[in-house]
């Protein structure tokens, strides 16, 4: 009981400090990218700045709109902190640690249904997006509420189809299992590359990140569903985004690259492997979110006829017809055929 | 003891805010009252032990028919000056109408007899995604198909009714 509860801690400290660093670290990319140097006043390389956002963050005025909705304007970037948070608790992030008083599991919980709470919880996050662009009374965040919604309801279904594949592989729900089945170098990415691009499109799509960042878009929306926000709550706001961009890398790499197994695996036991094979988690998820904050410096934002369009016309057909292969494949290696 | 205690709050909370849908005025925190009670109900079937119809219910209740609900009140933007009043007459036809199916159900409710359960129930792992999955496949594999046909012939008359005639000739 006391390992779990000192587990919850770490994790939650681990996704706050990780999503921290991945503003500044998205800050720097972006400076790259555009041959900048980006922040480096305060501290060494600029390495306090997401310390000074925060505190700035703090110190704004902190305004609720005259004709808003208070409660449901207070609730909106709470909800999204909460759900992007709350998926955490199933993931595996290595293997056990060997104690003399036994193992010590580093998962907070193996539920039966697994990879389903984290789609449940998912589906739940954008209320706090609708919630907060609804109760702010302004047309503009109503819009930003109203692409989003109707955005996650269209990518919701490709990503859960093309999840459904790597489960039938597996033959079980739980992380734990699946990144099991995927020991050393057997990873899921070589079986299944065009479940991977699906569910990465529609990761990208459920996070709100460019080029499907149709809920904030600039040019046409203000800020879109923050434009009434300021002080912390939209640090709330941003900040669920980043925790959400870092548990979504951590479920792409366990799905898809073997979560915390590494090649050449077997040559090590014991703790030695539960150190190894964390950092090697940490890389891919580390490998992850650099892939998605280069993806939204690179590409520009779709129109939202056009993301409706991929969404509905493309990644749902081609998801189907993934499924319906592997099904196939799999009833075929199994023996049913003969 | 403990859980019989947890099982009555869960139980209690339920019928609360499945209450708090009825009664509260503004029809965006109905929406919300609704999503916190089918959030308590997946919480009440966690406490069976069954977990898939729990996630299930919270990803296709909470999660995707509620968001539409949702969508749709948003774009009503219903505020109090502009609610549709509604005459004395209408209130008194609807209580009407809600007491006797009221009455009805008592009616019907107050003479059953509790049936034992016919297949006994050894452990509780029924729940579980394993077994569920393994009986709707074989004991209950045709009512399951059927449902499901059931479930595309309605996915199809929306999408026939959504369209104008001139797009489905085409």
């Amino acid at each position: 009981m006391l390992e779990k509860l000192i587990l919850v801690g770490i994790i939650f400290t681990i996704s706050l400090v990780i999503a921290m660093y991945a503003t500044y670290f998205e800050r720097k990319v972006a400076a790259w990218f555009q041959d900048r140097i980006g922040p480096d006043r305060a501290g060494p390389f600029g390495l306090l700045q997401p310390l000074a956002d925060g505190v700035k963050m703090f110190l704004k005025e902190d305004f609720i709109p005259r004709n808003s909705d208070k409660w449901l304007f207070i609730m909106g970037p709470g909800i999204a902190m909460f759900t992007s948070l709350m998926t955490s608790t199933i993931i595996p992030w290595g293997p056990d640690i060997v104690t003399a008083s036994g193992n010590i599991v580093l998962q907070v919980a193996d539920f039966d249904i697994g990879i389903l709470f984290i789609l449940g919880v998912v589906s739940v996050g954008v209320y706090g997006i609708m919630i907060g662009g609804w109760a702010s009374n302004n047309k503009f965040s109503l819009f930003g509420a109203i692409r989003a919604s109707s955005q996650m309801i269209s990518y919701e279904l490709a990503m859960g189809i093309s999840v459904i594949t790597i489960v039938m592989m597996t033959g079980s729900l739980s992380l734990r299992d699946i990144t099991e089945a995927q020991h050393g170098m057997n990873w899921n990415i070589f079986y299944q590359p065009l479940a991977f691009v699906i569910f990465f499109v529609c990761s990208l799509a459920e996070l709100n990140r460019a080029p499907f960042d149709l809920a904030e878009c600039e040019s046409e929306l203000i800020g879109g569903y923050h434009t009434e926000y300021g002080s912390m709550k939209l640090g709330f706001f941003l900040f669920a985004e980043y925790v959400g961009m870092f548990i979504s890398s951590a479920v792409i790499s366990i799905l898809f690259f073997g979560g915390y197994n590494f090649p050449g695996m077997d040559s090590v036991e014991g703790n030695t492997l539960a150190v190894l094979g964390v950092v090697a988690l940490f890389v891919k998820i580390f490998f992850f979110i650099f892939v998605i904050m280069w993806i939204r410096w690179t590409l520009p934002r779709f129109r939202f006829d056009q993301l409706m369009h991929l969404g509905w016309k493309r990644l749902i057909p081609l998801a189907l017809i993934n499924l319906l292969v592997t099904g196939l494949v799999i009833a075929f290696t199994s023996g049913w055929f003969n | 003891m403990s859980i019989e205690i947890l099982v009555y709050i869960l139980g209690g909370l339920t019928v609360g805010s499945a209450l708090m849908v009825v009664l509260s005025k503004h029809p965006i925190r109905s929406v919300m009252y609704l999503i916190l009670t089918f959030f308590l109900i997946s919480a009440n079937y966690i406490m069976l032990n069954a977990q898939f119809v729990a996630i299930v219910n919270m990803m296709v209740y909470a999660g995707a028919i509620m968001v539409l609900f949702l969508f749709v009140l948003m774009l009503l933007n219903l505020s109090k000056e502009n609610e549709p009043k509604s005459s004395l007459l209408v209130k008194i036809a609807s209580a009407l109408a809600g007491g006797s199916l009221l009455l009805v159900l008592v009616a019907a409710i107050k003479d059953t007899v509790v049936l034992q359960v016919a297949e006994k129930v050894t452990d509780n792992a029924s729940g579980l995604v394993q077994n569920l999955g393994h009986l709707l496949f074989t004991k209950y594999v045709l009512p399951f198909e059927v449902s499901s046909i059931l479930f595309i012939a309605a996915i199809v008359g929306a999408v026939l009714l959504a369209k104008r005639e001139s797009q489905i000739i085409e």
